[in-house]
């Protein structure tokens, strides 16, 4: 079932690249597509059947607002760091804890922390998610995890859980 | 409008000189890392700006076999610095 | 059409700009990352908008669409094994840092 999912998403992604319908050009996509399926196909997803369920897709862009309302608020407040004369800094890795269980799930939490206000991943083991932050303004564990993750958190559970 | 975008150009090439300057002088190796992957990223947006002056859709292909490459350079590089062999 | 392609292009350039002074100023390498994967990452993807609003949704406009996706997921990931890498090298934090909780778990 996987491997019918992945070679669809390959073809459909050639077909984007090159941007034409002639015939030869979809030969070449469906064996390309083969290919990509016979050599990577045990690395895809295995739940497959949440790809059908619509709700998903209402839950990722309404994250997908929020997520670039972040980013350009992050980008803003990295700039103004950067351009300070005296360069207010107080960076520092702290640990958080996460409720997420999959894999997936955690993946895309990790990348949207990297992406918002001064903090970037450094490393996962089980359940902690250890963050490289910039600028450390409380020193209560409860506040900075509600802090750095809870905004996403609770979307991400909503799309892939 | 062309002529602004080609000054816009020259900006974009200037700024890579700042990461020849962290690659030349970082005082250790993942400064010059550091350098490396954010050259990668310019590059990209110069192949982008190449493609509304001169017309050529093919430049941006460029581009995205850009990103892949510095990609794939980048993670060698970093594994390289923990210390572990490439097949692990 | 034109003229928000260029707007976005201006944009772009200018959060380059403040990465690339980050990168030449604050104090060490985990700072610089900071710096580096949000602004240029940031500003090379308005870049790349904008080239869609001058193109328009056939050719180059695609591609920079296909190119966007890809360009964040790799920037992203590329800066994990960046500094997961510099911290098993042995790089020190900066002096300025007030906090280090990895230290114990890399002992162990």
């Amino acid at each position: 079932m996987k491997y019918i999912a992945l070679f669809i998403i390959s073809l459909i992604f050639w077909l984007l690249l090159t941007f034409s319908l002639t015939t030869s050009n979809i030969i070449v996509g469906i064996v390309a597509a083969l290919a990509t399926t016979i050599l990577f196909g045990k690395f895809f997803v295995t739940s497959i059947y949440k790809f059908l369920q619509p709700q998903r897709y209402f839950w990722f862009i309404v994250y997908l607002i929020i997520f670039i309302w972040e980013c350009l608020k992050a980008n803003i407040e990295v700039a103004y760091r950067v351009l300070h004369p005296a360069m207010p800094i107080k960076p520092g890795i702290v640990k958080i804890k996460t409720d997420l269980k999959t894999d997936i799930a955690k993946t895309t939490l990790a990348n949207s922390i990297t992406m918002t206000p001064g903090t970037i991943t450094v490393d996962i083991i089980d359940d902690y998610i250890y963050v490289h932050w910039i600028y450390i303004s409380t020193d209560d564990p409860e506040e900075y995890s509600d802090k750095v993750s809870g905004r996403f958190e609770k979307y991400i559970k909503k799309i892939f859980e | 409008m062309i002529d602004y975008l080609n000054i816009l150009l020259y900006v974009q090439i200037a700024l890579c000189v700042f990461c020849l300057y962290r690659i030349i002088r970082g005082p250790s190796i993942a400064d010059r890392m550091v350098g490396i992957d954010i050259f990668g990223i310019l590059v990209v947006g110069i192949c982008a700006i190449l493609t509304i002056t001169t017309k050529r859709s093919y430049i941006l292909d460029i581009g995205i076999a850009w990103i892949i490459l510095s990609f794939i350079g980048t993670l060698t590089l970093a594994k390289y610095l923990s210390g572990k062999k490439l097949n692990e | 059409m034109e003229i928000i392609g260029f707007i976005l292009i201006c944009v772009g350039i200018l959060f380059n700009l403040f990465g690339c002074i980050g990168l030449i100023r604050l104090p060490d390498v985990y700072n610089r990352l900071q710096s580096a994967t949000k602004c240029v990452t940031l500003g090379t993807c308005s870049i790349l908008l904008g080239v869609l609003f001058f193109c328009g949704f056939a050719g180059a406009g695609v591609r920079a669409l296909i190119a966007l996706p890809l360009l964040f997921l790799s920037a992203t990931v590329a800066a994990h094994a960046l500094v997961k890498g510099a911290y098993i090298f042995g790089i020190k934090l900066g002096d300025k840092s007030v906090k280090d909780d990895y230290k114990d778990v890399i002992k162990s």
